[in-house]
């Protein structure tokens, strides 16, 4: 193949061919990809249930114990005092997200990963946990203890 | 920096020896020259097909309770999952055509000949391995028409005589479709398949990078009588730049179809409901399908589906076996298999059609 030596206009204008070819292939390529980043991130999940959940029934419980419950995606603790009252926190262990349990020994609720122990308030009282587990409302309607989340004040 | 990169392998595994194939690989040029894309498009297909399906997979769930909801949640809830769920489908279907186009192809321009014989045995069985591919892909979102297509193809198997039964028992996973099949069938489409079809690509490819590529019979003889009158084109870049802009049209043409006729979900599958009126498998096994609801329910004293499945078994064999028919001889060169492949193209796009129109 010969090739003529190209002149200054004709190699500008290679140039600005150039430009415009590539700019086009890596705005398609943006677009091949743009979808496949977006897909790689799962979808928010909705949390099932909303914000009120029937944890128990009045029977199932006796006093000074606890029962874990569903609460959307995620654990409850719901705790028959030795008085007879309720209480019901989140049951994710604020340290590294186990499930806490209630020590009737104790009369403290308790994470076994870590020997983290918060207060029946939910409050980290001693071992890693940085922060007070989530308290619940509780209502009872009928024979059902209902838990729902604190509304914001 | 590049070069770099490059000095440093080539001191360590003679980098540029490695590529040196690649750099004298050379592509015929003549007016047919353009059927040489197809196996490359096929291949890129391919490609698609792996990356979307690993797209699939992070989502995806396998068995009878999860399957069809996995795929309503990537096409509803997964942003683009509907795109991605859409270009596997849509991909699927143009690799087969461009398969059977690159198989045609080969057998109209005579690209199977001495030494090519072992690439054209590997092809056919990928294609095979491709409409497997095919079959247990499609069964994948639990739909009512992919179950009882995998009935319909199940049942088939088991018509062969003796091995029948056995077989569509391993293939069900049990006497009948259930979930257990549908475990099966994913292990098979993402992990048996796959495997094999890597071997048996790499081997396609190796044996068409050793052989160099065909040309046609007519113009091998002119360019050998005269040297000075043959066409080549270097393979790096210059053909390897023009397939890959088919690849582009291709990406184009993939992305418009998905985008504008997304594929379809379609009904859970149910197996206590009776099979919808009309229903029929996918294009590329229509020809089959067809003809073996042609074939009278008794031929002689044998059962037509029996007779059926035996033709297509015995075709399939003499398919994969077709080059070592032709003769050495040039004087007989000219001939029969060519006949053969104009008619067995007519015969598949006939029954094709015939099966797409047919009530």
């Amino acid at each position: 193949m010969n090739r003529r030596q190209l002149s200054q206009p004709e190699l500008m204008r290679r140039r600005v061919i150039g430009v415009f070819l590539g700019s086009g292939l890596l705005a398609s390529f943006a677009s091949f990809i743009y979808p496949v980043l977006r897909y790689l991130v799962p979808p928010a999940v909705a949390d099932l249930g909303g914000d009120e959940v029937v944890a128990a029934k009045l029977s199932e419980l006796k006093p000074n114990s606890g029962k874990i419950f569903r609460f959307g995606s995620r654990p409850g603790l719901l705790i028959m005092n030795g008085d007879g009252t309720y209480r019901a926190l989140s049951a994710t262990c604020t340290h590294l997200g186990c499930t806490v349990q209630y020590r009737n020994d104790l009369r403290e609720v308790w994470c076994a990963c870590h020997n983290g122990i918060y207060d029946l308030n939910g409050r980290n009282v001693s071992g890693p946990p940085p922060r007070p587990l989530d308290v619940f409302d509780v209502h009872l309607r009928g024979d059902e203890i209902v838990v729902s989340r604190k509304r914001e004040a | 920096m590049f070069s770099t990169i490059r000095h440093w392998l080539d001191e360590r595994f003679d980098w540029d020896g490695l590529m040196a194939p690649l750099r004298h690989k050379t592509v015929p040029s003549h007016r047919l020259s353009y059927w040489y894309f197809l196996g490359g498009i096929t291949l890129f297909l391919f490609g698609i097909q792996v990356v979307t399906g690993i797209l699939l997979l992070l989502y995806y769930r396998p068995g009878a309770n999860e399957a069809f909801e996995s795929v309503q949640y990537i096409m509803t809830r997964v942003r683009f999952g509907w795109l991605i769920r859409s270009i596997h489908s849509w991909s699927a279907n143009l690799m087969i055509f461009t398969a059977f186009a690159h198989m045609f192809s080969v057998l109209l321009l005579k690209a199977y000949r001495k030494p090519r014989e072992l690439t054209w045995v590997s092809g056919v069985i990928l294609l095979f391995l491709v409409m497997g591919f095919g079959f247990s892909g499609y069964l994948l979102p639990w739909n009512t028409l992919a179950f009882f297509a995998t009935k319909v193809g199940t049942e088939i198997t088991g018509q062969v005589p003796i091995l029948g039964k056995p077989m569509m028992i391993f293939l069900r996973g049990g006497e009948e479709v259930t979930g257990a099949t549908l475990t099966r069938f994913f292990g098979f489409h993402v992990a048996v398949l796959p495997g094999l079809a890597t071997v048996l690509l790499l081997l396609h490819l190796l044996l068409v990078q050793r052989l160099g590529i065909s040309v046609p019979p007519k113009l091998e003889v002119q360019w050998t009588a005269n040297p000075s009158a043959k066409r080549e084109m270097r393979f790096f870049p210059n053909f390897l730049l023009r397939e890959m802009m088919a690849w582009y049209v291709a990406l184009g043409v993939l992305g418009a179809l998905a985008a504008v006729f997304p594929w379809n979900l379609g009904v859970k599958a149910d197996p206590f409901v009776s099979a919808p009126a009309g229903i029929k498998p996918e294009w590329y096994f229509l020809f089959m399908f067809q003809t073996l609801k042609l074939i009278p329910s008794r031929v002689w004293f044998i059962d037509g589906e029996v007779l059926g499945v035996l033709a297509f078994g015995l075709v399939g064999w003499l398919w994969v076996l077709l080059p070592f028919f032709e003769s050495d001889q040039p004087s007989r060169m000219k001939g029969w298999i060519t006949g053969l492949s104009v008619l067995a193209l007519a015969y598949v796009a006939g029954m094709s059609v015939y099966g797409h129109l047919a009530k």
